[in-house]
Order: structure tokens, then sequence, then C-alpha cells
């Protein structure tokens, strides 16, 4: 069988965030190129957060869910030359992190300000009466919101 | 280039970020709030982080492996300014500390994502996104407690007091300043410090605090030359515990 760039991308697919398991790398837009030369594969990789520990997590999930489609020699490597920004997430993405209940991330121009922060629409109830109840949250990419209309606290993808 | 000065500048940064995020972690579990119980965790795994990608830079020139640099050093061959290995205190103390260095390390990384050493540079701008978030948290408590209770005003203002001379030692300058300058790798910590007065004067003057005249202050300094208060070394002591109980277990 000759595998093709949309074999191994299908693949890849299938490779989810570790914290955000409706997620794929893809849409989560860290894949930054694959190369496929004869039967090797090389996959490109820009970390979320430089001190994202899941990252670890992610490099072996695409080497084992490649190695397991029958690709032997897959090489992944980790740079910061394409940089990671949250505008990097898919629109598919962006409708996966909502019905998980994760507020997307705002696209924005490098720019952020707590102003961003304090009116992130509401992923239940798409309200913008909501208040930002810490730039910090379960992990390194979330911020902590609360909804005063449907009284849900939430949780955001933090624009980066 | 001047490799060894180059090397001088990661591990003062490096440093830094280690210390400083196993400070921050030590609020884990104590902090004054829930929320910021999260955030200084969160700046602390940060900051452990980022060390760990400066660390393998120096890897890269040569020097020893990330683990070997962070875990096998004394405190005498670490080269963290003196503000971040002081202890906690109460959470005005750390607030206002973790205020007045986020504030340089962000223009820092602003500088540092100019230099002509490209993966300083890069690495400097994939961290200006995240160390916004530390300043964008400093600037908030400082500026809604800075202007509270009487209580409030008058603990960070006398914590503010303390940590400026140590603050002022963020920027010793090193003997190969000029050689870091010259090779458009730094523009130095002369120019970051004139930066930070400026941004750290900002935030000050929306709340009731004063910020003392910075000339009439004597920094102190000796971090960046392995001279330590007599904080770090214990500190060291508790992060290399487990390690130290048995240095060829396989993790």
């Amino acid at each position: 069988m000759v595998i093709t760039k949309d074999d191994i991308l299908n693949w890849l697919e299938e490779v989810k965030d570790p914290e955000i398991p409706v997620l794929s790398l893809l849409d989560l837009g860290v894949i930054t190129e694959v190369q496929l030369e004869g039967e090797s594969v090389k996959v490109s990789m820009t970390p979320t957060f430089v001190g994202c520990p899941a990252m670890d997590y992610m490099k072996n999930d695409v080497i084992e869910t490649l190695n397991k489609r029958g690709v032997e020699n897959v090489e992944v490597e980790v740079s910061f030359e394409t940089q990671w920004s949250s505008n990097r997430i898919s629109e598919k993405g962006r409708l996966a992190l909502k019905k998980f209940g994760l507020a997307p991330p705002p696209k924005h121009n490098l720019i952020i300000d707590i102003d961003v922060l304090s009116h992130v629409p509401c992923p239940y109830c798409d309200s913008k009466n909501t208040i930002l109840k810490s730039p910090f949250g379960p992990t390194l990419c979330r911020s902590l919101h609360y909804c005063n209309d449907c009284r849900q606290a939430f949780e955001q993808f933090k624009p980066v | 280039m001047n490799v060894e000065a180059l090397k001088d500048l990661l591990y003062k940064i490096a440093d830094d970020q280690l210390i400083l995020g196993h400070r921050n972690s030590e609020w884990t579990g104590l902090g004054p709030l829930l929320e910021e119980d999260i955030a200084f965790s969160s700046m602390a795994q940060d900051k452990v982080g980022q060390s760990y990608a400066f660390y393998q830079l120096l890897e890269q020139l040569g020097e020893q492996k990330p683990d070997t640099i962070a875990f096998h050093r004394s405190a005498e061959n670490f080269k963290n300014c003196q503000l971040v290995e002081l202890p906690n205190q109460e959470y005005d103390f750390s607030l206002i500390r973790h205020f007045l260095f986020d504030k340089a390390e962000l223009l820092r990384f602003e500088l540092l994502s100019q230099s002509s050493y490209e993966p300083l540079a890069l690495l400097s701008k994939k961290l200006l996104g995240e160390v916004r978030y530390h300043v964008m948290h400093a600037d908030a408590f400082i500026k809604q407690l800075g202007s509270a209770t009487e209580e409030s005003i008058l603990r960070l203002q006398t914590s503010l007091n303390e940590a400026l001379p140590y603050a002022l030692g963020i920027f010793e300058p090193s003997d190969l300043e000029m050689d870091i300058i010259n090779d458009g790798i730094f523009a130095g910590e002369e120019a970051l410090k004139e930066r930070w007065i400026e941004t750290v004067f900002t935030t000050i003057s929306k709340t009731e605090l004063n910020l003392a005249d910075i000339d009439s202050i004597t920094p102190i300094y000796g971090g960046r030359r392995g001279i330590h208060t007599e904080h770090l070394q214990p500190l060291l002591n508790e992060m290399t515990e487990v390690l130290n109980l048995d240095p060829s277990a396989e993790w």
C-alpha cells in the first residue's frame, strides 16, 4: 500500500489533546507540518505553552498512532519556528471546544488586555454578561469565568 | 559572537525562572484565595517550563543536560538575582515580588525577541504571550489592593520598600555586558532597567502607593556572580531532596 500525505493527516485526526479530548492536534494547530519521504514521516509540532506538560504525551501519541497504522519511521520535531497562537485553532476546533463547555478563544491581533477576557461569551447560553474570575485555571491554557445570566461557572481557552 | 557572554545571559534568565518558579509553587495549597492559589501554581508551572527551555538552549551550546544543570549545582553556581530566592513571606511580599520581577521579565523578552541569536529570539517571542498573563495578573492585584484598605496599602508599601533594592539587583550588569550589546544579542541591563522603571511607575501611580526615587536606592547586587543570601541553598536542598535519596534512580 502506498501511503499518501492525506492518509497521514486522516490518521492524525485521531490524536487528541490529552487535556481536551474533543480537540485534535490538527484542529488545535500544534502540528505545523507533515513531510512524507518514502516510508518515513516527519511531523513538526509547536508547543501551546512552553511549560505545557501535555507536550510529551502529544508527541508520543503522534508516534504511536502512526506506528499503529503501519508507519514505522516517524520522527517528531518540536520547534518554535512556527509559533503557536490561539488564532491557529480551526473553526471546527472552536466549535468542538464550545460543545465541550470551554469558551473558544477570540481571534486577536496578539495584543491581549484584560478587556478581552472580562466579557467572554458564555459557552452554555451565549450571554456576554460574564465576569473574569481569574486569568489562570486548571491548566495553563484556561482561564476561569462566571456567567451572571445562567449562573454557571465556566472556563475559556485563553487567547494567546 | 561571544558565546560565554551569551551563556551567562541564558543562565541568568533560566535560573531566575527556576528559582522563582519554585517559590511560586510554595503557594500551592496555601493561597489566600482559591484563585490566587491556582494563579501562583500556574505561574510556577510556566516558569519552571520556561527555565527548561532556556536550559535546552544552553545544552545546544555545549552545556550539560537540563536536569543536570537544574539539580546538580550548588548555590554559588546559580546566577539568579537575589530577589527571586527570598522567602515568600506573607502574600503581600510575594505579590510585590511577582509584580516587580514579571514586569522586568516581559520587557526582557520584548527586547530579546529582537536578538541576533535566533533561537533566543524565537523562544522570547513565544514567551511574550505567556508572560503577559503574569503581568496582567500582577497589575490587576496591585491596582486593587494598592487602593483598597489602610491595611492592604500599608502592607504593600512596606513590601515594596523592602523589595526594591533587590529588584534593582535584577539589572546587575555582567562583566561581558558590552559584548552582549555589541553582538546584538541583548540591549543590555541598563536599557532594560530604564524601561522597567517607567512601567512600574505607570502602575504604581494608579494606586495609593509611593515609589521611592530609584536613584536614591542602592541596588543589592551579587546574585549574577553567584553571591546569594542564606535562603538559596536550603531551597536547592529541598528541590533536590527526593532526587538525592537515590541520584542514580531512573524516573
